[in-house]
């Protein structure tokens, strides 16, 4: 059961290991001639001006807060769908009942505008 | 087999002494990874080759057609080949502000889960490296990491233009991935298991009985979602050349640059993949119930004709003309339209739609859904 999921393993440090040897035989066979105005921050040729790492809008916050709430609703759903023939009606009528609950929510955040981006 | 075969090369080496018996196993999936893993590789390369010339001809151009081997031009069948060793002999910048660690891992973060998802990806009934119970969880779950490379990329080059990008494609993948999730509901609802290859069983019965007619919003979404989240066009808002230059990737060059260009071929082919398993019937022959039994059992043709890796190679690359096709068609989404379409239209459609499968697995609607 559980050794099922060594080739993953394996398959995962293959992964990353053959993306870090790429890197690596990048900086061996490449050139390295580096100078002042080769590594400042490309911003179209000017001279960058204030930091990068500037303010951005809230609402990818926002976002980031509804797809939490969403995707553990989808973490709810999945072992839901897999034995639906198996819990039939009731079991139907219950995700029914929390998926309307759901819907409401997302109906009021969409009349909160919390989705609107111009 | 493969350990017979291993052990016979030992043997052939002047090795006579049995190989431990755990370095067998780990021999043996080492041979099945690069088995998967080196075709792949050889796809991603002629994936970009396909695109430039399909892109090219749908422009009425020509697309690349110089490089060839062996002294000749071969339609510029080498091209992708060159392509590889000019990026391996480009330096690599790594920017004075940036925080240089981050910046060189980035693109590993964003390769690995690429290639790791193929771990559980069935090939045929049979055909699988890991035969995972949860494997359509774990093909979930790793390729939503590789979002992490992209956001990680942004922040480390400490530039403007990668900032904005990583922000925007971070809203976007996310986004997407829920309505991504919910069309995947409607496939483990519809199949009753999360295992990839139990879901191509479950189709089983030739084209009709295939998922994209009883699931047909949640597989146009699925696609969609699929396109969004692999930022390629008309949702590359996240690479936007027009407005910030390159996206997340403008202070790459040379090899970390070919790495994340690397991670984006393969998810293609990975959605690609992952589409034709769940909602057309992956390895399954279209002609299965429309041809009599008896054709199947003909020595060459009737395998030709049946179930085999070479269906699903074929609705892969469907799916990858798509891919491309897309490209070359529409032109890039707005970001606020971008938002919209994933939250506000296919989110609501994905739920109805679930409620409908529901409906339908509870009544046992034939034709699809009426044996237990």
């Amino acid at each position: 059961m559980l050794e099922n999921y060594l080739p993953v393993l394996i398959f995962i440090a293959i992964g990353i290991a053959f993306g870090g040897f790429m890197i690596l035989m990048g900086f061996l066979l490449g050139p390295r001639k580096p100078d002042s105005e080769k590594l400042s921050a490309y911003e179209c040729g000017f001279e960058a001006f204030e930091d990068a790492r500037m303010k951005f809008d809230v609402r990818y916050y926002l976002v980031a807060i509804l797809f939490i709430i969403f995707d553990l609703e989808i973490a709810f759903l999945f072992p839901w769908a897999i034995v639906l023939r198996d819990i039939g009606m009731f079991g139907f009528m219950s995700m029914v009942l929390f998926l309307g609950i759901l819907v409401i929510g997302f109906i009021y955040e969409w009349k909160k505008g919390a989705l609107q981006w111009e | 087999m493969l350990v017979e075969l291993i052990q016979s090369f030992f043997a052939g080496l002047g090795w006579p002494w049995g190989l431990p018996e755990w370095m067998q196993v780990g021999l043996v999936i080492l041979a099945k990874i690069v088995v998967i893993l080196v075709p792949l590789m050889v796809c991603v390369a002629y994936l970009t080759y396909a695109e430039r010339k399909v892109i090219g001809f749908m422009q009425v151009r020509i697309g690349p057609n110089r490089v060839g081997f062996f002294g000749k031009q071969m339609w510029g069948l080498g091209q992708p080949i060159a392509d590889a060793v000019k990026l391996m002999f480009k330096e690599i910048i790594l920017p004075a502000g940036a925080d240089k660690l981050l910046f060189l891992i980035a693109p590993v973060i964003a390769m690995a889960p690429a290639l790791a998802a193929w771990a559980v990806i069935p090939f045929g009934s049979e055909m699988v490296l890991a035969d995972v119970d949860a494997s359509l969880l774990y093909v979930l779950a790793i390729t939503s990491i590789g979002v992490y490379g992209i956001i990680i990329a942004g922040w480390a080059s400490n530039s403007k233009y990668p900032f904005i990008s990583a922000m925007r494609s971070a809203a976007q993948i996310v986004s997407y991935e829920i309505a991504m999730g919910f069309a995947l509901v409607g496939v483990l609802m519809a199949a009753g298991s999360i295992n990839l290859g139990d879901i191509v069983a479950a189709q089983q019965g030739g084209f009709w009985q295939w998922f994209w007619l009883p699931l047909l919003p949640l597989f146009v979404i699925y696609f969609i979602s699929g396109v969004a989240e692999t930022n390629r066009a008309p949702f590359d808002v996240a690479e936007g050349e027009s407005e910030i230059v390159a996206g997340f990737h403008v202070e790459y060059s040379g090899m970390p640059f070919a790495v994340f260009f690397l991670a984006e071929y393969a998810n293609m082919i990975l959605i690609s993949v992952l589409a034709s398993l769940l909602f057309l019937g992956g390895w399954l022959s279209p002609l299965e119930g429309l041809l009599p039994e008896s054709v199947f059992e003909i020595t060459l043709l009737g395998s030709l004709l049946g179930p085999g890796l070479h269906w699903l190679v074929v609705k892969t690359l469907i799916f990858l003309f798509f891919y491309l096709w897309f490209r070359a068609t529409f032109p890039r989404y707005r970001y606020d339209q971008i938002m919209r379409l994933g939250w506000k239209v296919f989110i609501p459609l994905t739920i109805v739609w679930i409620l409908v499968v529901g409906v339908m697995i509870i009544t046992g609607t034939p034709p699809w859904f009426d044996v237990a």
